[in-house]
């Protein structure tokens, strides 16, 4: 049995029994109802160390600093997203204060497929719940090197998109494989935009991975990065859809795999995103996992139905498995001798991408291009068309930006002509500036 | 007529009210040793004149059962603990005489492991080896699904003194303090019916024909006959009954805040449109975490007979009391003392108050008068920061709907009550830092046993709809009721109603006291695969703590 070794855990619980995407879709009023029968059923709250915050309301600010809403943050935010974005915000807040040392915002709607630009709603995420708290921490407590480990079933890509340039956010994607599953992307060679190679890793796990293949690629590829990468934050992009359970997915991670992955990772901090097994999964996870961070002994927690010999993953996966681990591993080792960086065009790397909207309807043309920047981040550049019949343009300069990405920033927002797109935005993380005109 | 006693732990209080006037009052010594001596001595004094057969109603709120718990005077019980995965027993509460079985429930109430009956019959065994004569029976869940606590309630018939079931004492989930709550329960069981027996009869002896009734930790009433099976709930009513007895004083249905000042400690009690908030979960208890309803309230180590210390450059009050105040013979200078030398109070000797402050002072490099002033507001300071922090947690407390986030109520006080000794010389300062209109309240010093004497019965009722299950669980009545798969919300509500009604009556309710609010409300589609398999229904009402039917205009503030 587990050593219990009590830690101050922070839970900001927010389950919105008033919203819903529609009333029969996944991301509705009861998702968290039996979750929240069993932590107060187990009676968690009660333990002294385990300290429940009520969960403050994001600014629109907050989300600028992120996102580049089309047309503006009224039009694609509502007030739920605003909460669950501010619950995240909490816990951050508590856990840099002092006042708890790790914390768990269990909230809803999720944020993690929301990108840089937001049209709509994809993959039940319209703002980046994540990356807006990531950017709060900075603003608050300056520019801190940061690793999201997103344990979500599905590829957190809308968190890559928003880190993609940014070499001190290291984003780590275990996830169901690509070609198996919704959003189809997170591939091995998925590695990071060409002034921040190797800040990201993608682990495409084959479906029916259980317990065993996750801890594996923990233990051989996600804990020795991190090792070499030194975060000074840690957070768990904590999808819970990798249960046996999970109704839209095809994994086989049980909640006693979820409390020792974060007893492993020990993330400073940890956010739900999906998983809609709301009844025999979310339950049982998220009691495993506010356990597991709160230093308890977990080993008590099992689904009702588990039997691990239904579960075992094959000696085929097995073998699959260990040769992917070898695979993003070395390819980690070597990112800083990868030369070849990608076409560069007068200074700029570009890259086009279609979007697709599936919770809202909406397709995106973007093309993206970056300053190929040895100093910083680089200076984004990013036209997107949509067909809702918006064009749009944005300028980003980075957090820690050179003088020289943002002069050009600067100068590029001045002198892009206002007719030729419907918007223009200028976002400066750095200075925590954003203009529209 | 109504007879209110409180049999407090130094004091034992008794009211007669006439109309709703206070009559007669008396306070005499408890006798820790013999409660009902106390009673006898209190109510020979009321009734010297008045014939007990005129009441219409006595009501009394006893230390008894909260002693016996504080003090460890209770009895061993055996556990009986169906708690499946989740918590290993090791984080508990309970860990002596404790059986686990294997049966359980899930948390929507379905079995996922049976009873065993060998299980049950081997921790009878081992517990009459050891000469336990008191059992409680809690299982995980047990609120969905009472069907686990009722078969081994049922298989150990006839063979314990006293049996408790953890869903007949609270609807709300919380395994642990379910556990403790149902541990303290039988643990005080024999102690109270033996206590509430010999109450009964001594009413009986005094000629009177009125209910009689107990009050519980949230200032509500119970017949003293149904109590007998419940005495956990009357822990707490001390301060239960102080609270209740500030509503009748200070009648008003504004935010308000409440000041008990004693000598040890100040206690702080909140109301909102005039009705005394309850505790989320449950009161606390000598170290225990229980789902026992109770009032909130925060206490704070700052009283008159507080010791005061010059420290890091300030006046520290409390949070100990080492003996009266210097003016009254005690050892060390205190806010009284503060009090008397700057001639808001005249109590004991100013003398021996400035004597006592004078060391103080000296350690300060304060003159007497300066120190006394800077103690006097030191005080001062200490409850209003305390009064701030309690409302800010109260208003802090976590919502899980949006609506409550954006929309919730929160409390704002206006008026602030006061009672206790040094209640007089602070309650114009005091107002004045708390942006409340202050007021001292009369009879303050029978407040307990007005408080008592008016309260109504309250009680709760925990309701969950499962169409999908066709099944509609009560959690406290342990029923479960066939439903149509088109029942609604309302129709729970409106079921409900009845229930809570019938169950309040049973307890000794009036007709006419009976405002039952619905306190939740939800409903949710429950969804598998891609279809709406049916609803669950959430409701929870209450009959919350007020005063009886026709005392509106009382006692009142004069």
């Amino acid at each position: 049995m587990k050593k219990d070794k009590p830690r101050r855990t922070g839970l900001i619980f927010f389950p919105a029994f008033d919203w819903a995407i529609a009333p029969d879709h996944p991301e509705r009023e009861e998702r968290l109802l039996y979750t929240q029968d069993q932590v107060f059923e187990e009676g968690l709250l009660d333990f002294d160390h385990i300290l429940e915050f009520k969960p403050k309301i994001a600014t629109e600010e907050d989300v600028k600093r992120v996102h580049i809403c089309v047309p503006e943050v009224k039009q694609v935010v509502t007030e739920s997203h605003l909460i669950s974005a501010g619950g995240a915000i909490t816990a951050a807040e508590k856990v840099l204060s002092g006042e708890v040392d790790n914390a768990f915002a269990l909230v809803r709607p999720p944020g993690h497929h929301a990108m840089r630009v937001v049209h709509g709603a994809r993959g039940f995420c319209n703002i980046n719940i994540e990356a807006i708290m990531i950017e709060y921490i900075r603003r608050k407590y300056g520019h801190k090197r940061i690793a999201i480990v997103d344990t979500d079933c599905h590829h957190g890509d809308g968190t890559q998109d928003i880190y993609w340039h940014d070499p001190d956010t290291l984003f780590i994607s275990i996830h169901q494989d690509g070609r198996t599953l919704y959003p189809g992307s997170g591939f091995v060679d998925e590695f990071g935009g060409p002034n921040a190679l190797g800040a990201t890793i993608n682990i495409p796990l084959p479906p029916r991975t259980s317990d065993e293949g996750f801890l594996y690629v923990l233990k051989r590829v996600v804990l020795p990065i991190l090792e070499e990468f030194k975060p000074e934050i840690v957070i768990n992009s904590a999808g819970q859809d990798n249960h046996y359970t999970d109704p839209i997915t095809n994994m086989r991670f049980s909640a006693q795999g979820y409390a020792l992955l974060n007893d492993m990772l020990s993330p400073d901090i940890a956010v739900l995103e999906g998983g809609y097994s709301i009844e025999h999964a979310l339950p049982y996870v998220n009691v495993g996992i506010i356990l597991a961070m709160a230093g308890l002994d977990y080993s008590g927690i099992r689904e009702p139905d588990y039997d691990p010999n239904a579960l075992r993953q094959s000696p085929e996966i097995t073998a699959y498995i260990e040769t992917l681990a070898e695979a993003v591993y070395r390819k980690w080792e070597e990112r800083r001798s990868i030369k070849d960086r990608g076409h560069i065009v007068n200074g700029y790397i570009k890259r086009r991408k279609r979007i697709y909207y599936d919770t809202d309807g909406i397709v995106e043309f973007q093309e993206e291009s970056v300053r190929v920047c040895d100093d910083c981040g680089g200076l984004v550049l990013i036209d997107s068309r949509a067909d809702t019949g918006h064009h749009i343009y944005a300028i980003c300069v980075p957090g820690r930006s050179c003088a020289a990405c943002r002069a050009e920033g600067e100068y590029i927002f001045e002198s892009t002509p206002k007719y030729k797109y419907n918007y223009v935005y200028f976002q400066d993380r750095e200075r925590d500036v954003f203009l529209v005109k | 007529m109504i007879l209110g006693i409180d049999v407090g732990g130094t004091h034992t209080d008794a009211v007669l009210l006439k109309d709703y006037e206070v009559e007669r009052k008396a306070k005499v010594r408890t006798n820790p040793e013999d409660l009902l001596s106390s009673l006898l001595e209190a109510t020979s004094i009321i009734f010297d004149g008045p014939d007990p057969k005129e009441l219409k109603r006595v009501v009394l709120s006893t230390t008894l059962s909260t002693n016996a718990i504080v003090q460890n005077k209770i009895r061993p019980v055996g556990m009986i603990i169906a708690s499946g995965p989740g918590l290993p027993p090791s984080l508990l509460p309970f860990h002596e005489d404790t059986y686990h079985l294997s049966a359980y429930m899930n948390h929507r109430g379905f079995e996922v492991v049976p009873i065993n009956e060998d299980e049950v019959k081997a921790a009878v065994e081992v517990f009459r080896k050891k000469g336990i004569e008191h059992l409680g029976v809690v299982g995980k869940f047990c609120t969905r699904n009472p069907s686990h606590e009722l078969e081994v309630a049922r298989i150990v018939h006839g063979q314990f003194k006293h049996v408790s079931l953890g869903h007949t004492l609270s609807g709300r989930l919380n395994f642990r303090r379910r556990i403790a709550t149902t541990y303290l329960n039988a643990a005080v069981s024999s102690l109270y019916r033996r206590f509430a027996l010999s109450v009964m009869n001594f009413v009986r002896d005094m000629g009177v024909l009125a209910p009689v009734y107990v009050l519980k930790a949230d200032g509500g009433t119970i017949g003293i006959e149904e109590s007998i099976q419940f005495p956990c709930q009357t822990i707490l009513s001390g301060p239960a009954a102080s609270i209740m007895g500030v509503l009748c004083l200070a009648r008003g249905d504004s935010d308000a805040v409440a000041l008990d000042i004693g000598g040890t400690t100040t206690d702080i009690a909140v109301f909102a449109d005039g009705v005394p908030l309850l505790e989320g979960f449950g009161v606390r208890i000598g170290g225990w975490k229980t789902l026992i309803r109770g009032l909130r309230t925060k206490s704070i180590g700052v009283g008159g007979d507080s010791r005061v210390r010059w420290q890091d450059q300030g006046f520290l009050i409390g949070p100990e009391r080492e003996g009266d105040a210097a003016a009254l013979g005690g050892p060390y200078p205190t806010p009284t003392d503060a009090m008397v030398w700057l001639g808001l109070a005249e109590i004991g000797d100013r003398k021996k108050a400035g004597e006592a402050l004078g060391n103080v002072a000296k350690e300060a490099g304060l003159t007497v008068d300066e120190a006394a002033r800077q103690i006097f507001s030191a005080t001062l300071k200490k409850i209003t920061a305390a009064v701030k922090e309690f409302i800010d947690e109260i208003n802090n407390e976590p919502v899980y709907t949006i609506h409550e986030l954006l929309e919730g109520r929160k409390v704002r006080p206006v008026n602030l009550y006061l009672v206790g000794g040094p209640a007089q010389v602070m309650a114009a300062p005091l107002g004045e830092m708390l942006g409340l209109k202050p007021y001292i309240l009369p009879h303050a010093e029978v407040a307990n046993a007005i408080g008592a004497a008016l309260a109504r019965t309250t009680t709760e009722l925990t309701l969950i709809a499962d169409t999908e299950k066709r099944a509609l669980n009560i959690a406290e009545e342990g029923e479960t009721e066939y439903i149509p798969p088109r029942y609604r919300v309302a129709d729970v509500i409106k079921l409900g109603k009845e229930k809570i009604r019938q169950r309040a009556l049973k307890m000794g309710a009036q007709e006419g006291e009976l405002e039952i609010e619905v306190v939740e409300e939800q409903e949710f589609n429950m969804v598998r695969g891609f279809d709406t398999v049916g609803k669950n229904i959430r409701v929870k009402l209450q009959i919350k703590p007020g005063l009886i039917a026709g005392c509106k205009s009382i006692i009142g503030v004069r």
